[in-house]
């Protein structure tokens, strides 16, 4: 049973990094990049946790960490980059 | 037991990535920028915390040892997400609106982000009048 919830839970957030790919490619403007990025960021912890899951190992935490603090930080320096200018004055 | 776990696991499962691809669908669908945020800095963040929560029981029943570092991940994006929603908001407000085009606040001020230096006052209704009262306030 958690096999065919995991593998509906893969389809979902593949489909979830689709709409923010459709995004990134056709967005009205700069923010909404942005937050097409950081959503996509926060897809692919989802699908690394589901890989872990699947795999049976928590050998990926590390990996969900650093790109939850990655994604993150990238995202408020690209959006104080756009804001200012300028990342840090 | 072993079932009440997997029933509860793959519940998480679904419902987080529900909640996910309906996030990333409002990303797609909303019609404007603003309306468009609320969308992945709230349900997006939900499916993820429902996802990680599946992970956490997932290896508290089945796995050799139970941890906690999923949790860890959980708050840290619960944290995240209303600064990185801020943030974005902020940087639309001033790529895209001007300054007197916002909503009035209500009170004798401008927009705490246009803040005093803003060229134009919100208040008042000409530019004498609003240039004077500019001068008061500085």
């Amino acid at each position: 049973m958690i096999e065919y919830a995991l593998y509906f839970a893969f389809c979902c957030f593949g489909l979830g990094l689709l709409f923010c790919l459709y995004r990134i490619l056709f967005a009205p403007g700069v923010s909404d990049r942005i937050l097409a990025l950081d959503t996509m960021t926060v897809n692919m912890i989802a699908v690394i946790a589901l890989f872990g899951i699947l795999h049976d190992t928590t050998m990926y935490f590390e990996i969900m960490m650093l790109l939850a603090m990655v994604g993150f930080v990238s995202t408020v320096a690209y959006a104080k980059f756009i804001l200012r200018g300028d990342v840090i004055e | 037991m072993s079932m009440i776990a997997e029933i509860l696991i793959s519940a998480l499962l679904v419902i987080g990535g529900l909640f996910g691809v309906i996030g990333s669908y409002g990303l797609v669908k909303l019609p404007d920028q603003m309306t468009r945020l609320h969308a992945p800095t709230k349900a997006a963040t939900l499916g993820v915390g429902g996802v990680l929560l599946a992970s956490l029981a997932w290896f508290a029943f089945f796995g050799e040892h139970p941890s906690w570092h999923e949790l860890l991940i959980t708050l840290f994006l619960f944290v995240t997400a209303p600064i990185t929603g801020l943030m974005i908001a902020k940087s639309h407000m001033h790529l895209s609106w001007h300054a007197d085009e916002l909503p009035d606040c209500g009170e004798d001020q401008n927009w705490a982000t246009y803040g005093a230096s803003a060229e134009r006052s919100l208040v008042g209704n000409g530019t004498e009048n609003d240039s004077t009262d500019r001068d008061m306030r500085e």
